[in-house]
């Protein structure tokens, strides 16, 4: 148990403020105090990505993250991504071409798309792969994942053209 | 007047029924970060149980104190064997006849065994609670290998021995020695030994298929709920069989059955791993009765690795037989089986090492034998099939080690070997030499089309070729090229030898039509990711008539859903999903009737078209199904109830039997150990085919479960009993990065004697993929003299194999 700190967070577009014991976890933060339960917990090392979040701009693995380390921080989730009637693209490529099976790992795995295609609006097969490696997915063996990824750049893409 | 424009096709359309890639109906809640897991439940005032675990794996308990423990802030509770004792749940039944330690009672047989259980108002708390528990430990010898585990005067189990030392009977028999669990024998011993001693050419394999754990990405869990007022007691878990928990909770803590009440939320895959029952659903349980609050209990990465449900570590010695030209006359198979400290195998009752009896694989052998003998070590329990039917993986990659092992003894291609041994066409139904009844099967076609597809000719002389170049110093990579070609047994199944507890292996689908013509129905399985909801609403839309659109499809409550055995072993499809099909037929009998009434005609004279009934003969006249279902509601008719409901509880007559043949090419860096797939064919015949959008993703998963078991997962010991690969550092999953695309393509051969003909295929991949990775990288190394090298392959191995086989120079 340690002194407890005051912490300032933006969670989806919210401001959130509150004492928390510097040892706790950001995906504890987000799944018990504040009731965002998209991001799961997998493996508590890093390794999964199941906790996968956007920290001020960077994919980050909430599990290994203290919530003082994200005092002051901008932090997205699966449930800031998108709403019921307007989805994210990803959101909708995933239903599209079978890109989940049990769900479990898809908030990170969306979420960290998201990120990779902002960095790579335009990715190869290869670079998908290589950009979602830090997400595990016991179910699908990545190759709807990497469809459904490319389809949605592609009408993220698609879309901004026609904006232009 | 729109229905009768609308063409036959059109309508059938509109079902999506069977046959249709029809998009999954899970999906909206899964992408939006609404799905509802075990840890996402919360209830008011909901504490947190967690465990003390042992850090030794064999050690004698001297004492144990809690005093810090409860001093800590939040903690209310520290359970130990002591407190579990007076109510008699210190100790808890197995799902194979043997008992396991709730709480270690006096003793600890495997590292990360639960010793006490600290209750707290959080996490955190648990965890400070934890690291205050003091337990005096007396180190014991320690066994991890079977073989000498069976040669120790060490007794693990002081229970399972008599006064003077003797092993008592166990669940399945007389026991050899103190630390032998079972020995299980099918065929025929004495033939198959006279056959092989005579035969013209034999071959003889050891192989060890290696410890290793199904890992899904959520681990297991449970919410208790003890509600005092009302006497009921709620269990929320990570349960693939929830109702069998149900029946289990009510027997080993006497609530009655009534009064439990077992869900099963989202699980986020299962693949064997939440088929148990875990000390950690008792002392939950527990917790909650004791403190009146409902406790949540959630494992680690390193809990589910080390203590919950690992899979196979099998030894397995094979001597098959044949003539000179090939046709293989007898198998002779002896497993010593390591089932860890208790045997907690998830297995029906009367089969102690599942159906590994189907090791005569796809082939006509007339004469086979095979014994199991399973083994106490200082491992942890569990034993289940990691997406497979029971020890089909282990049978399968046996059987097609074999048959690699006989091609190399014979000089022959692998290829024409299983060519010419397959069971025929016109010989289904066929029994096999260890007595199992295959239902349905077309193996040389499924070959053919397979060998084709993926040019074998053709690859064989590249890798001739490449062999060519390879002593010729201008590649140091070699190609491996694996087959394989499976066949499952799944869908447990028939009531008459297949019962887990007792409990027959029937399933179950109750179906209420709603008076505007939707519907719900409720299953006795659970969904890990299957995709229930999508495709048991397709089998039921084809039955009767109505969109899946417009069918709701509820499991995991056993307060609503039907009595069932869950879902595991491919049995879903088998078994629930004939239950729904045969629940839908007595839907559209009564509607039949309705039919006929509105229609004032005789029964006999309607008839079923996709989405109604029509007179005979006269096409212009019917009654659609939405009609018919306000009709059950509105309207008095002689003879008939109100209402349109029907329930149908299946026993399957057999099990099914899908098969598949597999092809991988493989490149293999000699100097680093690295593997590249370079091509992954996968021919899957799952019978009838509901959707094939989920069963492409099916294959994917389990082909890519299986890359992960043939070449790096396992869960490893050290000499101490220490596990060495507790966590995702150590314990392989595959990333997308080193996933390969798969190829995949089907046959349909439909199971005779399931209403629908389907088959199941979520776990043909993982069954069929291992030894296909497995026989890529062995067949790699056959022209350098490699016979057999175990799994898994992973860069060292590879890379000791080449080493061990003078390709480093």
């Amino acid at each position: 148990m340690g002194k407890k700190m005051h912490i300032q967070m933006t969670v989806n577009g919210k401001a959130e403020e509150f004492l928390a014991e510097p040892r706790e976890l950001l995906i504890y933060t987000l799944r018990e105090r504040l009731n965002i339960t998209g991001p799961h917990i997998g493996c508590e090392t890093s390794h999964c990505g199941a906790c996968t979040v956007t920290l001020n701009g960077k994919s980050v693995k909430a599990c290994t993250v203290f919530v003082a380390q994200a005092d002051g921080s901008e932090i997205t989730t699966i449930e800031g991504l998108g709403t019921p009637d307007a989805l994210h693209p990803l959101q909708v490529a995933f239903k599209e071409h079978h890109g989940l099976q049990c769900g479990y790992c898809t908030p990170g795995m969306i979420t960290r798309a998201t990120k990779l295609l902002e960095e790579n609006p335009n990715p190869t097969e290869e670079e998908i792969r290589f950009g979602m490696a830090g997400n595990i997915c016991r179910c699908t063996g990545y190759q709807n994942i990497v469809k459904s990824i490319k389809a949605a750049a592609a009408e993220m893409n698609a879309a901004k053209e026609a904006a232009e | 007047m729109k229905d009768e424009v609308e063409s036959r096709e059109d309508r059938v359309g509109k079902l999506k029924g069977l046959g249709c890639s029809r998009k999954r109906v899970e999906d909206a809640r899964f992408t939006q970060g609404k799905g509802n897991y075990v840890d996402d439940i919360k209830l008011d005032g909901m504490l947190f149980g967690d465990f003390v675990r042992s850090p030794y794996a064999h050690a004698r308990i001297t004492g144990i104190n809690i005093d810090a423990a409860l001093k800590v802030p939040g903690v209310l509770a520290v359970l130990t064997a002591k407190d579990l004792e007076p109510l008699g749940l210190h100790w808890m039944p197995t799902l194979a006849g043997d008992r396991q330690m709730v709480l270690a009672d006096g003793k600890v047989l495997f590292q990360g065994q639960e010793v006490a259980f600290v209750v707290a108002e959080d996490r955190y708390a648990a965890a400070d609670g934890i690291e205050a528990v003091e337990v005096e430990y007396e180190e014991l010898p320690v066994l991890v290998n079977p073989f000498e585990s069976l040669k120790s005067d060490v007794v693990l189990r002081e229970d399972t021995v008599d006064e003077d030392g003797a092993p008592k009977d166990g669940a399945h028999g007389p026991r050899k020695h103190h630390n032998h669990i079972f020995t299980w024998e099918a065929g025929d011993r004495d033939t198959t030994e006279q056959v092989i001693s005579e035969a013209e050419v034999v071959a003889e394999s050891d192989m060890y298929y290696h410890r290793t754990h199904p890992c899904p990405l959520e681990t297991c869990g449970c919410v208790a709920s003890m509600d005092k007022v009302n006497g009921k007691l709620t269990l929320w878990g990570t349960f693939q069989a929830p109702h069998a928990i149900r029946t289990v909770v009510s027997l080993i803590s006497g609530i009655e059955e009534h009064n439990i009440r077992v869900i099963s939320p989202d699980i986020g895959g299962g693949f064997g791993n939440k088929v148990g029952a875990y000390p950690g659903y008792v002392c939950s349980v527990v917790a909650s009765i004791v403190t009146g609050k409902p406790v949540k209990w959630i494992e680690d990465r390193m809990d589910n690795l080390m203590t919950t449900a690992f899979a196979r570590d099998y030894h397995m010695t094979g001597r098959i037989s044949a003539t000179k030209d090939g046709k293989i006359t007898g198998l002779h198979c002896h497993v010593t089986a390591d089932h860890g400290g208790f045997d907690a195998c998830a297995d029906p009752t009367k089969f102690p090492a599942g159906f590994m009896n189907i090791c005569t694989g796809s082939y006509d052998i007339p004469t086979a034998f095979l014994e199991v003998d399973g083994v106490y070590t200082n491992k942890a329990p569990g034993g289940v099939s990691y997406r497979c039917s029971f020890r089909v993986t282990e049978a399968v990659y046996f059987i097609e080690r074999m048959i690699e092992v006989l091609a190399i003894k014979l000089n022959m291609d692998a290829a024409e070997l299983r060519r010419i041994n397959f069971i025929r066409k016109e010989q289904f139904p066929y029994t096999a030499a260890l007595g199992w009844e295959y239902d349905s099967g077309d193996y040389h076609t499924a070959w053919e089309k397979a060998l084709k597809a993926v040019d074998y000719e053709g690859l064989r002389a590249e890798q001739a070729q490449r062999i060519e170049d390879f002593k010729a110093g201008k590649t140091r990579k070699l190609m491996g090229i694996g087959l394989s070609f499976f066949t499952e047994i799944v869908g447990a199944g028939p009531v008459k030898n297949c019962d887990i507890l007792g409990l027959g292996m029937f399933d179950s689908c109750e179906i209420r039509i709603h008076p505007t013509g939707s519907a719900i129905a409720r299953l006795g399985t659970i969904s890990q990711g299957q995709g229930h909801a999508t495709t048991f609403a397709q089998i039921l839309a084809s039955e009767i008539g109505l969109p899946a659109d417009s069918i709701t499809i509820e499991e995991g409550d056993t307060d609503t859903a039907p009595y069932g055995l869950g879902t595991y072993g491919s049995r879903s499809t088998p078994v629930a999903g004939a239950a729904t099909a045969m629940a839908g037929r007595k839907i559209r009998a009564k509607a039949q009737m309705i039919a006929a009434y509105l229609l004032e005609v005789h029964d006999d004279d309607v008839e079923f078209d996709v989405d109604r009934f029509v007179v005979k003969g006269a096409p212009e006249r019917f009654k659609t199904m939405k009609e018919i279902a306000f009709a059950a509601y509105n309207q008095a008719i002689p003879g008939i109830e109100p209402g349109l409901e029907a329930v149908s509880y299946y026993d399957p007559p057999n099990m099914t039997y899908p098969f598949g043949a597999y092809v991988c090419v493989m490149d293999i860096d000699v100097d680093t150990g690295v593997p590249e797939i370079r091509r992954f064919y996968a021919l899957d015949d799952c019978g009838t085919r509901i959707n094939p959008m989920i069963i492409e993703g099916q294959v994917h998963g389990g082909l890519t479960e299986a890359l992960a078991v043939a070449l790096g997962q396992e869960i490893a010991y050290d000499d101490m009993g220490n596990v060495k690969t507790g966590t995702l550092m150590d314990f392989f999953l595959p990333t997308a990065w080193e996933v390969p695309n798969y190829e995949t393509d089907h046959t349909v051969t439909p199971s005779p004697h399931h209403p629908i003909g389907a088959k199941g295929v979520g776990e043909s991949p993982h069954v069929g993929g291992v030894p296909c990775f497995s026989n890529a990288v062995q067949d790699a190394f056959r022209p350098f003299g490699n016979v057999h090298t175990n799994m898994p392959h992973d860069h060292w191995r590879i890379w000791k194999t080449a080493h061990d086989l003078g390709l480093h120079g």
